[in-house]
């Protein structure tokens, strides 16, 4: 501000009306009142949009921790299978089959499944009391893989089949390819579901930051009649709608993470129903680690960094036109 | 100062309401805007404070051709330009104390720098007792009194006033011409728009008549 003549030189010279008593500091009206914005309806939105995307990506994160785990565990197994062949032994192929893996190295728990076991696995399908040498069942030898060493599959097959023609040997790597898909597909969707809520949420926010803006409009004229610039303007709005957002993401992200708190209760009680059994297979206990909170609490923070860049750019966009 | 050089504006595909314009407003001066309702001073004055862009012709402010502002540059040239308007545009959820001290606050200074200030010139502009009343309580006279305080309480460099004096009785009137007349003599150049012949009677000054979208000027 470019000012004439002498600074502190008074503009008008009261004289005797000057008044004796000092000027007490005063508490400045805000220049854009926090009641112009109607907040509620924004706060709900950003609230409801928060927990969406927060219990979205505590799934996937439950999804995908329980996924590397069951990998992790199914990488660790090798399964071989020895068939009923015409003029082999079966127990004879089955014990030799199993020496084999024995010998293997890398291989360091070897477990064959005896005629009793392999009869236990039939049960739930053909009943109890079965005399299992009247069918044609395989015997099984699970083993299980030091961690961290590569497996010679070929080599094992290939001794294999010298001693029981008719063994195979599965390392599950068909089983991991699915689950691996259905992890990405699951990562793949919650990514999808996460894009669409923060574009409902910059939509809802620059339509409510467009209604406060033309609800506040004198405010906005009058601010440039005295020559504040459209960042000082601007900066004024946006710090409402920064604590909007920042109160809608407190609230979403919050519930959702008491949602998540109580997920082992509310699990507890569906255990034993069919549903709850299924629930717990696939995302074991329920319950988020430490650092799927932080997730969380970093993605309210986002989407309320979100709010106040949807809001800014529409305030600029807006400002223009009034001007 | 100010420099018009054939500028014209029209609004819309109207009529060209204001006609190769030229003229001169001196840094210091002191000059009456004045003609018949609809002749075009309040144009005028919004060109003057740049919320116009002209149709035509050179518009040049402070040295510079406003045609190549951008809106900052728009922002800061309009810290030194003080405007009065007819209808006060007065913040209503806001008292008349910080109404007037607004200009300061968006500059960024601290309240207790221009306190005093802004409580003197609201007592000389008899504002005294309703420096803590909203404008939607004021009177007439009072918001223009207060939107007055608000233009002249950062000593721009160019006050313009549209009808300043409208709403206060004659003495009241004598008075706000005083505060303009203190502020000119402090270096400010001065333009109102009036059609009041008897305050204009009150002070020698030099006088833009406008007439049908031209502009005559009487020293």
């Amino acid at each position: 501000m470019s000012r004439i003549g002498d600074e502190h030189a008074p503009l008008v010279d009261l004289g005797n009306e000057r008044p004796q008593v000092p000027a007490q500091a005063r508490n400045m009206s805000p220049i854009v009142p926090r009641a112009s914005i109607s907040g509620r309806a924004l706060v709900a939105v950003v609230a409801i949009m928060t927990f969406l995307a927060s219990i979205t990506t505590g799934a996937v994160l439950l999804v995908s921790a329980s996924a590397s785990e069951w990998q992790s565990e199914v990488a660790s197994e090798i399964t071989a299978q020895v068939r009923p062949a015409a003029g082999r032994d079966l127990e004879r192929d089955a014990a030799a089959a199993a020496e084999v893996m024995r010998t293997q190295p890398g291989i360091v728990q070897v477990k064959p499944f005896s005629k009793e076991d392999s009869a236990k696995l039939l049960e739930p399908w053909l009943g109890s009391g079965l005399s299992i040498e009247q069918l044609p069942v395989p015997r099984f030898i699970v083993a299980r893989v030091q961690p961290g060493t590569t497996l010679d599959l070929a080599a094992l097959r290939a001794r294999m089949t010298q001693v029981a023609p008719s063994a195979s040997v599965d390392d599950h790597r068909a089983w991991i390819e699915r689950m691996r898909s259905m992890t990405g597909a699951t990562v793949f969707a919650g990514i999808g579901i996460l894009v669409l809520v923060i574009a409902a949420t910059i939509i809802s926010v620059s339509f409510a930051t467009r209604g406060a803006m033309a609800a506040n409009r004198p405010i906005v004229e009058v601010l440039h009649f005295v020559g504040a610039g459209d960042s000082y303007i601007a900066n004024r709005f946006l710090r409402h709608f920064l604590r909007l957002g920042l109160e809608g993401g407190l609230i979403g992200g919050g519930a959702a993470m008491l949602a998540f708190g109580f997920s082992e209760s509310i699990a507890g009680w569906f255990s034993g129903t069919p549903v709850g059994d299924q629930f717990a297979a696939l995302l074991g206990t329920f319950s988020l680690p430490p650092s799927g909170y932080l997730a969380l609490a970093v993605q309210a923070l986002l989407i309320a960094a979100i709010t106040a860049w949807a809001s800014r750019r529409t305030l600029f966009a807006t400002l223009d036109d009034i001007d | 100062m100010v420099r018009f050089e054939n500028v014209g504006l029209r609004y819309g595909l109207g009529p060209e309401i204001l006609r190769d314009l030229t003229f001169l407003i001196p840094a210091h001066s002191f000059q009456f805007l004045t003609g018949p309702s609809g002749a075009g001073k309040t144009s005028l004055l919004r060109l003057l404070f740049l919320s116009l862009r002209p149709t035509r012709g050179l518009v040049n402010l402070f040295g510079q051709d406003v045609s190549l502002l951008g809106k900052d540059q728009v922002a800061n040239m309009r810290q030194r330009i003080g405007i009065v308007l007819q209808d006060f545009r007065l913040l209503d959820h806001m008292t008349t104390y910080e109404n007037v001290a607004l200009p300061f606050r968006v500059m960024g200074r601290e309240e207790s720098s221009y306190r005093r200030e802004v409580i003197d010139l609201l007592r000389w502009v008899g504002l005294g007792e309703r420096m803590d009343a909203l404008p939607p309580i004021l009177s007439g006279g009072e918001k223009q009194r207060a939107a007055i305080a608000r233009a002249v309480i950062s000593r721009p460099q160019l006050l313009l006033a549209d009808e300043p004096t409208g709403s206060v009785d004659p003495t009241l009137g004598r008075r706000l011409l005083r505060l303009f007349i203190e502020l000119n003599r402090s270096g400010t150049a001065v333009i109102i728009a009036t059609h009041d012949i008897t305050l204009m009677d009150q002070y020698e000054a030099r006088r833009l008549v406008l007439h049908q979208g031209r502009l005559h000027i009487y020293e």
